[in-house]
């Protein structure tokens, strides 16, 4: 599926914004295209489809209308065909971090030093941010940014170093293969002597401790050592051994991602228990302009399903109109009869 | 059916386990906090719980996507299981879990 990506840090003007490009964003934009409003959508992740590609890309889904089991990915792709005419930009890899007042709209600033001014912004943001977990490890804070670090930006940040990575999955097994050249001593770290990494890097990693290339230990973490987020250590426990310390300046923990409300949090909009509460005509949060569909919104009845969220975005687009083109009347048309909406399919 | 839930702060919450139910979804009825991101897909292991030394053996045991599951969960224990792989029968009458700690 090909998608136009705007390269980071560049800067736009569009109608509307739309944070967060799982179902419920992607739909918003062919009920915005419909009425000719253009649609940005930022994510986080590298790919568009939200939880239903980062959490469940091949379990099946039997409660979408009309489609009696679709997978996540499935869904996912379906909808990038359908929104195709609409051509929206994606900005990816990327969170939402400020949002300022431009004359009647808004300017949405990313953390890649991306700007969009559009007169509406749609908040479609689910859960929130999907971000590395944090083990709960007491005063890890300190050391994060210096010593421990939830991605790999740079190889040469572990150039040398004495560097333990924690975890099973395949972000653990990766980069133990591929950081293990470079560092002077490398600790894999788990909690079982089992793997839910693909069997082929669970080989070679095997392969590298057998060649007495790096080491690998099961047991859980108790406890960090160090000073000023400078680690010195980590203090480890298992059945066999009890407590111990394994010397290290440097921790890659990798669990998987968790959903966080991030910067949305910050966007001068009223909250309630981390969702936002919308008017169930316009879904509209509490400052005019700004919307939120999908899971991230609260009001009475609402059911965390796609299917709402779609509804949600129909609505939304209309008010929208309402404000991005104040001067025209809002037509109401079916698909079905409208030859102007089929022109803009690429059906007629 | 009961089921005895201590939370984060030590409190112990007796719940009303309901025949084919997750646990999951019983922790999450009684709102109490369980991220449970995925929905009980066995997709996130943000449902982790600890099980209680006794109930261990009596629990059916879990399936390989679960353990696979558990290795992104944090403070992972010998003890640990994903909530929503949990299924309550009146066998499980009394089954005591312990809400395991959340990713900062």
């Amino acid at each position: 599926m090909s998608i136009t990506v705007a390269p980071p840090g560049s800067e736009h003007t569009t109608d509307v914004v739309i944070i967060g490009a799982g179902p419920t964003g992607l739909f918003a934009v062919f009920e915005l295209g419909l009425l000719d409003l253009k649609a940005h959508l930022i994510d986080i992740l590298d790919r568009p489809g939200g939880q239903c590609t980062e959490l469940y890309p091949e379990k099946p889904i039997y409660d979408i209308p009309a489609l009696v089991e679709v997978t996540g990915q499935g869904l996912t792709d379906r909808l990038l065909d359908q929104i195709k005419p609409f051509n929206a930009t994606y900005h990816l890899g990327q969170m939402a971090e400020r949002l300022e007042k431009a004359g009647n709209g808004w300017t949405v600033t990313t953390d890649a030093g991306t700007r969009i001014t559009a007169r509406c912004i749609v908040i479609a943001a689910g859960g929130g941010s999907f971000t590395p977990k944090r083990p709960p490890i007491a005063g890890i804070e300190a050391y994060e940014g210096k010593s421990v670090f939830y991605a790999v930006r740079k190889m040469d940040t572990f150039r040398d170093r004495t560097l333990v990575i924690a975890g099973g999955g395949d972000s653990a097994l990766d980069w133990t293969l591929n950081l293990q050249p470079l560092v002077r001593k490398l600790t894999l770290l788990h909690h079982r002597d089992g793997f839910r990494a693909a069997p082929d890097s669970v080989n070679k990693m095997r392969a590298l401790v057998a060649e007495g290339k790096m080491e690998f230990i099961v047991a859980n973490i108790k406890a960090l050592q160090g000073a000023d987020g400078a680690l010195g250590g980590i203090v480890l426990n298992n059945k066999e051994r009890g407590d111990f310390t394994v010397p290290c300046d440097a921790l890659l923990p990798f669990f998987g991602l968790t959903m966080k409300l991030g910067p949305v949090a910050n966007f001068g909009i009223n909250l309630h228990e981390n969702l936002i509460p919308v008017d169930t005509g316009t879904f509209e949060s509490s400052v005019p302009g700004i919307f939120a569909i999908g899971d991230i919104n609260t009001y009475p009845g609402k059911l965390k399903l796609i299917l709402s969220g779609f509804h949600e975005g129909a609505l939304m687009a209309q008010q929208a109109f309402r404000y991005c083109r104040p001067e025209e009347k809002l037509r109401f048309q079916y698909t079905t009869s409208s030859s102007s909406l089929q022109k803009k399919l690429g059906v007629a | 059916m009961k089921l005895i839930v201590t939370d984060r702060n030590g409190t112990v919450h007796e719940l009303k386990g309901r025949d084919d139910w997750s646990a999951m979804e019983v922790i999450r009825d009684a709102n109490l906090p369980m991220a449970a991101e995925c929905g009980g897909a066995c997709a996130c292991a943000t449902c982790h719980v600890y099980v209680a030394e006794a109930w261990l053996e009596r629990l059916p045991q879990a399936q390989q996507q679960e353990v696979d599951m558990l290795d992104f969960g944090v403070a992972v224990q010998d003890n640990s299981r994903l909530a929503c792989q949990i299924r309550l029968t009146e066998k499980l009458d009394g089954l005591e879990l312990t809400l395991a700690p959340e990713s900062l």
